[in-house]
């Protein structure tokens, strides 16, 4: 599946400054994974050392947070846009 | 002149500079204002804060923005009540309410947003923004008109009547959002980097503007005779104001305010249909689930609170507790404190009167212990939650025996 991750401007050092990229994957965690594979440097920052979601980052799949999904193993559609968004907002 | 030293990554120490950041850009924790406590205690003493404005400015030095004229409708130095009545009936000796509920808009967010707008018009910002469940709404609305900036304010649709109105009466942008807190948020943390010439309060000048509710801490010390309570009960909904009440008793022994280090317990408040941070507190377990609000303290209704980790920390070190209440007991709370006490809260300070009494009656809170709770915002601003729990006692023709039949002439307390 062709899927859209949208990159925060904490992590847009990393992209050149593109704040959408393009990705070929199955379930979010390939996503994110296919990210860091094109993409060095984005591993280690939205994950922690046992390779889950570092718990200040959040990501969304369409509109849900993927932790009220089925976390990185969600599936993906063709077309689906995932977000990385930083949790440190507001209240 | 300013404190400030930068600003530096709660979870990995890295350091950044005094700009509008709020989230490091390795590991995405927050960032925290970092400051010279030194050069603070050199400023500082009690004798300075007493010649400073009535207000949160009387503790600039404390703050991490210096101006001589700050962005302020007024916010703080608010009331500090000896609690009689109430605490009688909860069983406490010695019961305070910080009446937050006196701020110029009303709750306690006019602390952080006069803080946050007068370092956003120092960084050179002109457009204030926010996410927000309504008090900070209005505050955000009321401040930016005050200040001359554009403000875009972004609130669930469902908000209550008056939180709306008294947001949109300032004549800035208001967007409701189809949508809950939560989904208004994530907006908003995607917004900022889209539209990075906007300070939004809680986003991108978070670090800053989370300050300011230090300055509940250093009232409370300040107006008991420069001595820390025991105990402090806080609603919860970021969890921000919990940690930075912690943060500000703190603050005050480390520059040497207050005599000796204080030890104060901070228990938390959060409604049972919004309590991600009491069921990780009961549970006894550090990871913090998100959950979907269904609750009418829709101030708190944060179903994913940013700085719920650092309040369930401040919790648990400081040796206090966590309880949640029902919609039931919200509203009991609040006819509990306006019946005894004179205060009308909104329906935050319903969860916090409501938890305070259920900490009390399990014996969390000792009778003697010297607890202060959280007020932090008004009644009127959450009026539908009251109706059909509160009206007339009686409804009659305008004469004397239509009076005598309803009410008679010899109940004792009307003699």
């Amino acid at each position: 599946m062709s899927v859209i991750i949208r990159v925060p401007t904490q992590l847009r050092q990393l992209t050149a400054g593109t704040g959408e990229i393009t990705v070929e994957a199955s379930t979010v965690g390939e996503a994110l994974h296919a990210l860091e594979a094109s993409y060095p440097g984005f591993g280690e920052r939205i994950f922690d050392e046992a390779g889950a979601l570092r718990r200040f980052v959040n990501v969304f799949l369409a509109d849900e947070d993927v932790r009220f999904l089925e976390g990185l193993a969600t599936p993906v559609a063709d077309g689906v846009t995932i977000s990385i968004v930083p949790a440190v907002a507001g209240g | 002149m300013t404190t400030v030293l930068g600003l530096r990554c709660r979870e990995c120490s890295r350091l950044f500079p005094d700009e509008a950041l709020h989230v490091c850009d390795f590991c995405f924790g927050p960032l925290e204002v970092n400051y010279d406590y030194d050069a603070i205690a050199a400023l500082t003493t009690r004798a300075s804060i007493a010649q400073g404005p009535r207000s949160i400015w009387r503790y600039a030095n404390l703050l991490p923005v210096a101006d001589e004229n700050p962005v302020s409708l007024g916010a703080g130095f608010t009331p500090l009540v000896r609690a009689e009545r109430l605490g009688a009936e909860l069983g406490l000796k010695d019961l305070w309410i910080k009446d937050d509920t006196a701020n110029p808009t009303g709750s306690f967010k006019d602390r952080v947003v006069s803080v946050a707008l007068t370092k956003a018009r120092q960084l050179g910002f002109k457009v204030a923004a926010c996410a927000s469940t309504g008090n900070l709404a209005n505050s955000v609305a009321a401040h930016a008109a005050r200040a001359g900036m554009s403000s875009m304010v972004l609130i669930p649709s469902n908000l209550e009547q008056a939180k709306i109105l008294m947001t949109t009466v300032y004549g800035g942008e208001v967007i409701a959002v189809d949508g809950t807190y939560d989904d208004v948020n994530r907006l908003c943390a995607e917004l900022t980097s889209e539209r990075p010439s906007w300070a939004f309060v809680n986003v991108n000048v978070r670090s800053y503007y989370a300050e300011g509710s230090k300055t509940l801490a250093f009232e409370i010390a300040e107006q008991l005779g420069w001595q820390a309570p025991d105990h402090v009960v806080v609603p919860i909904a970021s969890g921000s104001q919990l940690t930075k009440i912690a943060k500000g008793f703190k603050e005050l022994s480390l520059v040497g305010l207050l005599d000796g280090e204080p030890s104060v317990r901070i228990s938390g408040a959060q409604a049972k249909g919004c309590s991600p941070v009491a069921t990780a507190f009961e549970k006894n377990i550090d990871a913090i689930a998100p959950v979907k609000p269904d609750t009418i303290a829709k101030s708190l209704a944060i179903g994913n609170p940013a700085d719920g980790y650092y309040a369930l920390d401040a919790i648990r070190t400081s040796g206090g507790s966590c309880g949640s209440v029902s919609d039931d007991e919200i509203i009991e709370g609040i006819k509990l404190l306006a019946r005894t006490e004179g205060i009308f809260a909104e329906t935050a300070g319903g969860v916090t009167i409501a938890t305070l009494a259920s900490l009390a009656q399990r014996g969390i809170i000792k009778p003697d212990e010297r607890t202060v709770a959280i007020v932090s915002g008004h009644g009127l601003k959450t009026v539908e939650a009251l109706a059909g729990h509160t009206a007339p006692t009686h409804i009659i023709a305008p004469t004397l025996d239509a009076f005598d039949k309803a009410v008679g002439f010899s109940d004792p307390n009307f003699q």
